[in-house]
């Protein structure tokens, strides 16, 4: 894993299979402060107190094909190596709440990848679900949220491939205009 | 800010719409994703990116995309699995974007499983 961006995806992964309906997405960019936040923040069923102590150990996972759950641990360990942290606030019934933390000027921190590519990609493969993605760089704000999109479309589905298209040039024109080079 | 412009919507509002109406039945093929970590990690997005805009240059409105996670054979991601209604399912291991166009024209369009390529044939099971 070697983009933000793909661990955005993997994260957001997680919520869909723990049956959100909302996921927020927010990246903050931070020059004067050196920081990049992002927090994934879903509505889904969240994680009793036990589970959510294990989640960043590699070898716990609630899945039973394999023995390893490595999402959470290397979106951590991307964190760390950039000089940040990463923290998972969850509670039963109420959802999670993924934030990670790095140093924005870090030799180790990973280049963001292509957000265009991560966003359509969740929306392609969850047409029930939405996403709010949020993205701010000193100050300026992009802000994509497909409730507002499907609202506007009526009854012709958001995964319709013309859509996607539409949305993901979105992607690239908004993070263009608010400084964010959206491959690297 | 950039906004996705509502006349851009509104136009493929009404293209779909008269679409939709000279065909019935749509939804010939169904191809799912692996969107696992490790599906992730080997390259499943730009599968799926590639994917999306085969169809979306082709103008074929009867195959739909959708994701699933793992199934446990990680060192064989990125899979996908080409589901033609009324077949049995065929799951393609250790795909890129060149493998992705191809099974896409001639399995997906044609009909002609890309052998080489193939995992498995039958229904996947991810728990």
């Amino acid at each position: 894993m070697l983009e933000l961006s793909m661990h955005i995806l993997d994260i957001a992964e997680n919520s869909i299979r723990a049956r959100a309906k909302l996921v927020k997405i927010s990246i903050v960019e931070d020059s004067a402060k050196d920081r990049f936040s992002i927090a994934i923040i879903d509505d889904g069923e969240g994680m009793n107190r036990d589970t959510a102590n294990k989640v960043l150990d590699p070898f716990f996972t609630t899945r039973k094909v394999r023995n390893v759950g490595l999402g959470l641990p290397l979106f951590e360990h991307a964190a760390k190596t950039a000089g940040g942290h990463l923290s998972v606030k969850t509670e039963t019934g109420e959802g999670t709440h993924v934030l990670a933390q790095f140093m924005h000027s870090h030799i180790d921190r990973q280049p963001l990848g292509s957000m265009s590519e991560t966003i359509t990609v969740l929306i392609a493969g969850n047409p029930d679900i939405d996403f709010l993605y949020t993205h701010k760089n000193d100050g300026r704000i992009f802000t994509l949220d497909t409730r507002d999109i499907k609202k506007e479309l009526e009854d012709v589905p958001i995964n319709n491939t013309e859509v996607l298209k539409l949305i993901k040039e979105n992607i690239e024109e908004g993070l263009n205009e608010i400084g964010i080079k959206n491959n690297g | 800010m950039a906004k996705i412009k509502i006349e851009d919507l509104k136009k493929i509002k009404d293209k779909v719409k008269a679409e939709t109406s000279l065909r019935a039945g749509d939804r010939r093929v169904k191809v799912t994703v692996h969107m696992g970590t490790c599906g992730i990690a080997s390259g499943a997005r730009e599968v799926m990116n590639a994917l999306i805009t085969e169809i979306e240059e082709s103008n074929v409105s009867d195959v739909i995309v959708t994701t699933s996670g793992c199934m446990g054979l990680c060192s064989r991601e990125p899979e996908i699995t080409v589901e033609i209604m009324e077949q049995e399912p065929i799951i393609y291991e250790y795909m890129d974007t060149n493998k992705m166009r191809q099974v896409f024209k001639r399995h997906i369009l044609n009909g002609e499983v890309q052998a080489p390529f193939v995992l498995a044939k039958g229904a996947e099971r991810t728990k």
